[in-house]
């Protein structure tokens, strides 16, 4: 049965957000097709291009190992930008306060904002603060609003993988979102998980200016995992991508805690991750210029885009056997970001 | 993981599959190797195994994914419970996706109820505790694997006097089911792969009757794919030799006679009763009923509420297909009326459940 009603599955980042913007929000508000959706809006002005992108940070807990809510609004932000190919310029904060938060918590989080800011290398230049009766918020959502500038002349978007490029990673998945699950009250899972949560603009900046032309598309696999990612890139370019299992770089501790679980981490959240495509002969090169920063030491070519196509996703198993991927459908775990 | 890449080796992989094809290269026709397990089927087409194994073996998944066959009845009561007013619903996850006649506990709690996804009894047993002007409701649903950890948590209610701690059951046990597939004349099923984490609670033995009465081959088998792999060459070798005794591949976990502790507390909570199962319908001594002497944490009778006259959807193949009788493919909603986001039968909605794993995995 179809929902009348917003369910939680429809903040995931799959399929059901899919859903919602396809048939309630894009027809409404904008009209821009599926196929060109993404990580942020490049506008053409005055003959130069701008990157605009917005995100909103409702991760419950807001404090958790490797981060918390406010680096994560930062670097979010600041991903989603890079991920077009643009360098981050300047950000704006929206922050929704309940009534009651500790001015402590909120010192800490504003510090953490900064610090990520620093980091990424871009301005905080721009906010709004409201406040919300206690038991009508969540002690703090933020929203953040960036502009990103190009450099160079490359269109880097989910529509641009070709057959034969290499799918590069540039560590372990599912970091994020266990780290987020396994501090989650009610969920005695002790573990050193942390989450990945970093800014990725430098290593993009560094791997566009060495070999540009060969990165072919970006997206960093957020919520809804790797999964849900490279079968965006895969419908949105037409090819059919195959992974393989044996090269996916997951982290011991993730691969436990997703076992007892039952949660796989190719759909769980990443927030310092980024899939590049790239055209093979500069695969190597790429890889190498990854594992030299720090964002990257766990670099991996996992995968290949294969024939023009509709649009699936296998994975090449490790035993020998090939299976398709899909996108997550519903909530795997909700407020993860 | 530590240990697991061990069992997922693809040299010893190749070796599996080549003597899985020796061993049947001159059987004539094709053997149905039905694996019963949820778990099993979800091994199967995440490692993608089917393709790998010869023409000669089939693979069908069976009726032992919990979720997928807990009648659209007990989702109604769990929705009619959901809607009493200082209810709360602690359930595990995927019981919130189940359809029922005309909603889910998911849109319940989309409009107000309380529902609470839990990872343990014990945490719904903290959550009454922690609410103790509320009742909770557990939803025991569940085989042997389950079972015993609910059974501790109304001990354990007991103990700390919790009054406002309620369990709605609808557990089932193995290996009656099988008993009643082996026996279908439309089905042959020629060997069991027999669930792993039942099988360490009810132990191997459990099977022995199965394989003397039914004349079925049954090997308990474990969940990495080379488990389920070595698990298929024994029941293959037990077929072209036609045997039918009960192996246990899994040894580094089932014993002969299973967790006796555990079936000390299931026993002790429990009784053995007849129970419906979507599909299959009413099968004797197949379920589990809260005793007398623990009827004050049995929601079933100690809350009343109406519910709605059960509706199951009219092309839904289900049933059939936690028989192996039909694979999702040939069910006429799958894929286009049913899918994960908008289920209309519960084999979608399980993450164990086969339509999910073929909808998820299938080439």
């Amino acid at each position: 049965m179809k929902s009348d009603v917003i369910l939680l599955g429809h903040g995931s980042g799959g399929k059901l957000s899919h859903q919602l913007l396809d048939d309630l929000i894009i027809p409404i508000l904008s009209g821009i097709a599926t196929r060109d959706q993404n990580d942020a809006a490049v506008l053409h002005h005055d003959g130069g291009r701008l990157a605009f992108t917005t995100d909103s940070y409702v991760v419950d807990p807001i404090f958790f190992p490797g981060g918390n809510i406010g680096d994560l609004a930062i670097n979010g932000t600041v991903n989603d930008l890079a991920m077009t190919g643009a360098r981050p310029l300047a950000i704006s904060v929206g922050l929704i306060l309940e009534e009651g938060l500790p001015l402590a918590d909120l010192q800490t989080i504003l510090e953490a904002m900064r610090g990520a800011a620093d980091r990424a290398g871009v301005a905080i230049v721009t906010g709004d603060t409201k406040v919300v009766p206690r038991g009508k918020g969540d002690r703090i959502f933020i929203n953040t609003s960036g502009i990103g500038v190009f450099d160079h002349p490359l269109e880097i978007r989910g529509s641009g993988a070709r057959p034969g490029d290499k799918i590069l990673i540039n560590g372990t998945i599912g970091d994020h979102g266990m780290a987020v699950l396994a501090s989650r009250e009610g969920l005695a899972l002790e573990s050193d998980i942390r989450s990945d949560s970093a800014p990725l603009n430098g290593l993009v900046a560094e791997i566009l200016a060495a070999s540009g032309g060969a990165i072919h598309a970006l997206r960093d696999p957020t919520r809804g995992g790797v999964a849900t990612t490279l079968k965006e890139i895969a419908l949105q370019s037409g090819v059919d991508i195959t992974l393989r299992e044996s090269a996916l770089p997951v982290g011991e501790a993730v691969a436990g805690a997703c076992a007892i679980l039952g949660l796989d981490p190719l759909f769980v959240a990443n927030e310092g991750k980024l899939l590049a495509v790239v055209a093979p002969e500069a695969a190597e090169e790429i890889l190498a210029l990854m594992r030299r920063r720090p964002e990257g030491r766990e670099a991996a070519i996992i995968g290949e885009v294969g024939a023009v196509s509709a649009g699936k996703v296998y994975m090449a198993t490790a035993i020998g056997g090939r299976r398709a991927i899909e996108m997550l459908a519903g909530e795997q775990l909700p407020r993860i970001c | 993981m530590k240990y697991s890449a061990e069992f997922r080796d693809p040299v010893l992989a190749r070796g599996l599959l080549e003597a899985i094809a020796e061993t049947v290269a001159g059987y004539r026709g094709r053997m149905t190797l039905m694996e019963v397990c949820g778990t099993h089927t979800m091994a199967i087409y995440q490692h993608g195994i089917r393709a790998l194994l010869p023409e000669a073996i089939r693979l069908i998944s069976g009726p032992g994914c919990p979720v997928c066959v807990t009648p659209v009845g007990y989702v109604d009561h769990a929705i009619a419970l959901a809607r009493r007013p200082g209810t709360i619903i602690a359930t595990f996850g995927d019981m919130v996706r189940v359809p029922g006649s005309s909603s889910s506990l998911l849109r319940e709690k989309a409009l107000g109820a309380d529902v609470r996804i839990v990872y343990s009894p014990l945490d719904a047993l903290t959550l009454a505790e922690n609410n103790r002007q509320q009742t909770v409701v557990f939803l025991g649903v569940g085989f042997e694997t389950t079972a015993p950890t609910v059974a501790g948590s109304i001990l354990e209610a007991r103990r700390r006097k919790l009054d406002n701690y309620l369990v709605l059951t609808a557990h089932k046990t193995m290996p009656t089911p099988m008993a009643a597939l082996a026996s279908d004349p439309e089905l042959q099923v020629d060997g069991y792969l027999c669930p792993a984490h039942v099988s360490a609670v009810i132990g191997a033995d459990a099977y022995l009757p199965l394989a003397e009465k039914h004349r079925v081959p049954c090997v308990v088998t474990g969940f990495e794919p080379l488990d389920v792999l070595q698990g298929v060459l024994m029941l293959s070798r037990q077929t072209v030799a036609g045997e039918a005794r009960v192996e246990n591949q899994y040894r580094r976990y089932v014993k002969p006679d299973g967790n006796p502790r555990a079936r000390a507390i299931l026993e002790e909570v429990f009784s053995p009763c007849d129970a419906r199962w979507r599909g299959i319908g009413e099968i004797a001594g197949s379920g589990l009923e809260i005793r007398e002497a623990f009827a004050s944490f049995d929601a079933a009778c100690q809350l009343s509420v109406t519910i709605e006259e059960p509706v199951e959807h009219g092309g839904c193949l289900c049933g059939e297909i936690l028989k192996g009788k039909v694979t999702p493919k040939e069910c006429p909603l799958f894929r286009t009326l049913c899918t994960p986001e908008d289920p209309v039968g519960a084999c979608m909605v399980s993450s164990e459940g086969t339509c999910a794993a073929e909808y998820k995995y299938g080439c």
